[in-house]
């Protein structure tokens, strides 16, 4: 266990005043309370050790015995053993504290953490419970229709609906699965982030999706017909006569879900990449002869 | 459905404050036979309401500008994880 500085935690020095502890209090609360910082782990924890803080420094009995062992908690009871002899060789001196030594090894780890602890049970702070987090990896194709999956967190079950077009990096709330509220607080919150990798041939932006598709010159030039693959399957597509290399078609809702509207999709950008032929034959070759003859 | 009143007694907070939050439009209540109601799916907003309330010592108009302000956190880190996944679309495709 490390000791925890509660002065330091609320940025005053050891002679402040109980206006100040209080001042100090309110104000790194409003900055760190876990509602002003969701999904911050970091700023859930200084929140409590804040209120750890100023359970202790503002009131002067609890603050008195901090101020008597804590930095030297871990000594705390050879001290108090050491008291115990003087005690026994001066005989009328008392020991000032007012609790036994249960509580008092209670009330250093309930200081630091354990809330079971004797020292604190009358504190009226409800905290809401801590946000767990999750990651879940999944394929592009996993995301491309709404699906069920059954989540196991901190050995529960959860069973999660996953909307179909979650981005990558996409966080989705599920209120109550976190941790358990304290003092009768609510529990926190489970927030599962998405990893999406990519599977497939297409390249994602947003909800359109954007493939290559080679086409062969002569349908190129004169235009023609062919089968190209979505993600719903094979399509048929026209080109046009004189298709540039590099030239892009859109194909209205063939790309992915819209999140969370059901029915809409994005569209799937064509980039077209011409590939001129090799190998050719000499009859070939005289014809393109001929060709480029006739252009210039 | 939860009734408000007895929602207010067991978290020490005056109905007159949840009214005004709904005026601000950030709860909605019920009216079922002259009772005032929370619909259960509002309660977890109107706690979180509560405790910057009471834990914070902010007043119903400071908890509207704080509620409006993390919907647009929200909305932001959303745009963020879409603008972010777009931008390496095009550092891998320039």
């Amino acid at each position: 266990m490390e000791f925890i500085d509660y002065y330091k935690a609320l940025g005053v020095d050891k002679n402040a005043t109980q206006e100040d502890i209080k001042k100090a209090y309110r104000k790194l609360a409003r900055k760190h309370h876990p509602d002003l910082n969701p999904n911050d782990k970091e700023a859930h924890k200084k929140f409590q050790q804040l209120n750890e803080a100023n359970e202790v420094l503002s009131d002067p009995e609890k603050r008195k015995k901090y101020d008597q062992y804590g930095k030297d908690w871990q000594h705390a009871e050879q001290f108090e053993q050491a008291r115990q002899s003087q005690q026994q060789r001066h005989g009328n001196e008392k020991f000032s504290g007012d609790f036994s030594e249960r509580e008092f090894s209670d009330f250093f780890s309930s200081m630091f953490g354990d809330t079971g602890g004797g020292g604190f049970r009358q504190r009226q702070t409800k905290f809401r419970g801590e946000d767990h987090h999750a990651e879940l990896h999944l394929n592009l194709t996993d995301v491309y229709k709404t699906q069920q999956q059954v989540l196991t967190v901190n050995n529960k079950s959860i069973r999660i609906t996953i909307p179909a077009g979650v981005e990558n990096g996409q966080k989705i709330k599920i209120k109550g699965h976190g941790g358990p509220g304290i003092n009768g607080g609510p529990n926190g919150d489970l927030y599962i982030s998405f990893q999406i990798i990519n599977n497939t041939k297409f390249r994602r932006d947003g909800n359109d999706l954007h493939t290559i598709v080679d086409l062969d010159l002569y349908t190129a030039v004169l235009g023609g017909e062919i089968i190209i693959d979505t993600l719903d399957g094979k399509v048929k597509l026209k080109v046009k006569p004189e298709t540039q290399n590099g030239s892009k078609i859109k194909l209205k809702g063939k790309g992915f879900p819209v999140y969370k509207k059901e029915g809409e999709f994005g569209d799937l950008v064509i980039t077209f990449q011409i590939k001129t032929p090799t190998n050719l034959t000499d009859k070939q070759k005289e014809l393109f002869e001929q060709l480029s003859k006739l252009s210039t | 459905m939860i009734v408000l009143d007895e929602f207010c007694t067991s978290h020490h907070v005056e109905v007159s404050f949840v009214r005004t939050l709904e005026e601000h439009g950030l709860i909605e209540t019920i009216i079922v036979n002259e009772t005032l109601y929370i619909q259960e799916n509002e309660l977890s907003k109107l706690e979180q309401i509560l405790r910057l309330h009471q834990e914070l010592n902010i007043n119903s108009e400071g908890v509207d500008a704080i509620i409006n302000l993390l919907k647009r956190i929200e909305n932001m880190q959303n745009e963020i994880t879409v603008l972010r996944n777009k931008l390496n679309f095009y550092e891998k495709n320039p």
